[in-house]
């Protein structure tokens, strides 16, 4: 057999001047190494990779048309299950789901899936437009979708090909939900890719309706008995931050993951242009190992300051994809495992000092079957900081639910729905974040999808 | 976009806008607020809702100028739009809770100072239709600058107290407050104060000596305002809470007013505050 050709390497932004600026760190494959690298993949019979994507993208065919240089070809193929692969390329753990179960993987390095993936979402943005559809008939029926997100998204645009009249009702300002808010533009560009998915989501004729707060502005109720909605999809995510519940968690300098990223990326607040502020200091200590983690201590790099992860667990635990630490820690982010914060400590005037902390070992494995971090006794010390930002994982809102006659919810706050998004509440339908809790972009955009073809039989049953 | 139908100032720097936002307007309910946000380049800014019209659709809003975002909507003119103008935001006001045969027995003193006037109004207004006249304190340093009297007059029984004398009460509005509990034999079972966060803190100390149940508004800081930042958050006995979902009413008597204030000037302490590297321009 031939020598394998090695896994294409892609180019990056160089680290040093990454850490400074906002744009993205990675700039993806070219059609020339897209093709070199789609050649690699052994187009198994029994293909691992597809039962380890959480939608079942048909990966060994998409890569066979991207090898052929049949860009459309592959876009159709990843279309059928998924709707966001510029985004999904960029923010998916790979290592985890397609690429982990990759059978080149056991020997050597596995096809880059997710580049792959990437490099036909974003083909097929430049190219959207381009013998689309046409536009399906409407079938007279209209269908509410709370909160523009991936889920939110996928189920507006599956339900709107179908041909039913859809409404996206978002409480911000601006369209993508965490797309926006959450994920930095180094990670995900706003304008390139996120502005112009949801433009093909409006050109399938979704209409999108910003600062409208359902529970607040308009209830669930009044959108099926007063609006005339058939049916309304819930996919309000998960966005409320939780703190660590320890000592001047209230001093100021001390923030949620979301604030200080709904500042930077969808205030702006790192653009001279915009009049949001965003206060880092010389240093900031952000708490956590998470992807929202990793993008937290980016941004406070980038915004000038010296920047620390610390994280309870081991290196071998941090449940960031792999490429984020990799990138924080060539943009010269330190990292401190198996240290736990105690208390932040502050001055007499309420501000930031130090975080006070505690060395940790691991121990037996807990309920996740990772080693639980025991404190070291007596081992506290203090790292000296401005600004603390907690990133410990976020919870649903529970808005919706206390506004919503019948619609259950479990222990944690969590609306309880199956697998196709059917709720506690006929004709309310759910799915992503709201129901799962804090989880990943495709998940999200899978539910909404299998949600869609849940309402369309809801619908199509009553009528 | 949502048009300013109409604008008026109340004072050299407060004025008040009418605002289109037809959504808002037939869902607003006393105590709540809106998240405006002037430009494409504003601060998403919390604001309290001082009336509403369903039939008219529209939000009426009063804002001081003080800082950068401010200045930019007090700038703004009739017939000129806010890029975004969402709500109503916030749990209304626990009045309107009771039951209405417990309602008209309830002996209500509204306590108001600065901007604060307005959004006492609604609450003060909403009892009034249902068939209380509450008593309101109006507090200002100086007769120049009180707002919202002749309306407030319409619905309520005003008392009026000035800093420097030059009308109503010589004195601060714990000054008033206690003439009327004290001399002038006035009882009450609950009160609402809104205005600047010290004022609110020194106000709820006396009532507390009175053991009047007590709730104050506090204009925490926020960016999303629907509980997904916790910028706003605020120590209620003890237990950190979220202004913008659970409040922006609190207990008056267990809120710890220094920690809400020393937050509340969070960005203003600092003169840089993009970083430590960068220039400020943030509170011009």
């Amino acid at each position: 057999m031939a020598e394998r050709i090695p896994r294409v390497p892609v180019r990056e932004q160089d680290p040093v001047k990454r850490a400074a600026n906002f744009e993205e760190v990675c700039y993806g494959y070219d059609a020339e190494e897209a093709l070199k690298e789609a050649s690699r993949c052994l187009n198994c019979k029994v293909p691992r990779c597809m039962g380890a994507c959480p939608v079942h993208v048909n990966i060994p065919a998409f890569i066979s048309h991207v090898a052929k240089g049949d860009f459309a070809g592959a876009a159709e193929v990843i279309s059928h299950d998924s709707s966001l692969p510029s985004v999904c390329g960029r923010v998916c753990p790979q290592e985890s789901q397609c690429e982990g179960s990759c059978v080149l993987g056991i020997k050597s390095e596995p096809v880059a899936i997710g580049k792959l993936e990437r490099f036909v979402g974003d083909w097929a943005i430049e190219h959207a437009g381009e013998g689309d559809a046409p536009a399906v008939e409407r079938n007279g029926h209209k269908v509410a979708v709370i909160g523009s997100g991936p889920s939110g998204l996928a189920c507006a645009s599956d339900l709107a090909r179908m041909g039913y009249e859809v409404k996206i009702f978002e409480a911000l300002h601006k369209v993508g939900g965490v797309l926006v808010y959450g994920i930095p533009e180094f990670r995900l560009p706003k304008d390139r890719i996120v502005a112009k998915e949801v433009e093909s989501v409006k050109r399938l004729g979704v209409d999108i309706e910003t600062d409208v707060i359902i529970g607040h502005t308009m209830t669930v109720d009044d959108l099926l008995d007063k609006e005339g909605y058939d049916a309304v999809f819930v996919g309000s995510g998960a966005g409320l931050p939780r703190f660590m519940g320890i000592e001047g968690e209230n001093l100021n300098g001390v923030f949620s993951a979301n604030e200080f990223l709904t500042r930077a990326n969808l205030m702006h607040a790192y653009d001279e242009e915009f009049d949001t502020p965003i206060y880092t200091g010389r240093k900031v200590v952000v708490v956590g190992g998470g992807n929202v983690a990793m993008d937290a201590v980016r941004t406070a790099k980038r915004l000038g300051a010296e920047a620390v992860i610390v994280y309870r667990r081991s290196e071998a635990e941090l449940p960031a994809r792999k490429e984020e630490v990799h990138h924080a820690k060539e943009e010269g982010i330190e990292f401190r495992m198996l240290t736990n914060p105690v208390r932040v400590a502050g001055d007499e005037k309420g501000w930031v000092t130090g975080i006070e902390c505690v060395e940790m070992e691991l121990g037996e494995p807990d309920e996740s079957g990772r080693r639980r971090p025991v404190e070291k006794a007596g081992s506290n010390f203090t790292i000296d900081c401005d600004v603390v930002v907690m990133a410990l994982g976020t919870s649903p809102n529970p808005l919706i639910k206390s506004t919503t006659k019948g619609l259950d919810t479990n222990r944690k706050g969590c609306i309880v729905a199956d697998e196709e998004g059917h709720t506690s509440r006929e004709g309310v339908f759910a799915g992503g974040d709201a129901v799962t809790g804090a989880a990943t972009v495709i998940l999200a955009m899978g539910a909404g999808r299998r949600a869609a073809k849940a309402i369309d039989e809801y619908i199509k049953a009553k009528n | 976009m949502f048009e300013i139908v109409s604008k008026r100032d109340l004072s050299p720097n407060i004025t008040e806008m009418k605002v289109k936002a037809p959504r808002v307007a037939s869902s607003a309910k006393p105590g709540q607020f809106v998240i405006v946000r002037v430009d494409e380049h504003g601060e998403r800014i919390p604001l309290t809702i001082c009336d509403y019209d369903p039939e008219a659709g529209t939000v009426t809003i009063v804002t001081q100028t003080i800082g950068l975002s401010s200045k930019k909507i007090n700038s703004l003119n009739e017939g000129d739009a806010f890029a975004d103008f969402a709500g109503p935001l916030g749990r209304p006001s626990d009045l309107l809770d009771l039951p209405q045969e417990e309602l008209e027995k309830q002996r209500v003193l509204f306590v108001a100072g600065g901007v604060g006037t307005a959004p006492v109004y609604p609450q003060a207004k909403w009892l009034k239709e249902h068939g209380v006249t509450a008593d309101v304190i109006i507090g200002a340093k100086t007769k120049d600058i009180f707002t919202y009297v002749d309306e407030m007059k319409q619905v309520a029984n005003v008392y009026l107290c000035t800093d420097d004398g030059s009308e109503g009460f010589h004195g601060m509005v714990t000054g008033l407050m206690k003439d009327l509990i004290e001399n002038q034999g006035k009882q009450y079972d609950r009160c609402v104060i809104i205005g600047p966060m010290i004022m609110m803190k020194f106000a709820a100390l006396a009532t507390k000596e009175w053991n009047i149940p007590t709730m104050v508004s506090l204009n925490a800081l926020m960016v999303d305002g629907t509980g997904m930042c916790g910028a706003c958050r605020v120590t209620v006995d003890g237990q950190t809470r979220f202004t913008c979902v659970e409040g922006p009413e609190f207990d008056g008597h267990k809120v710890d007013f220094d920690e809400a204030m020393r937050r509340q000037n969070m960005y203003r302490d600092h003169n840089k505050t993009h970083s430590d590297n960068d220039k400020c321009k943030c509170h011009g």
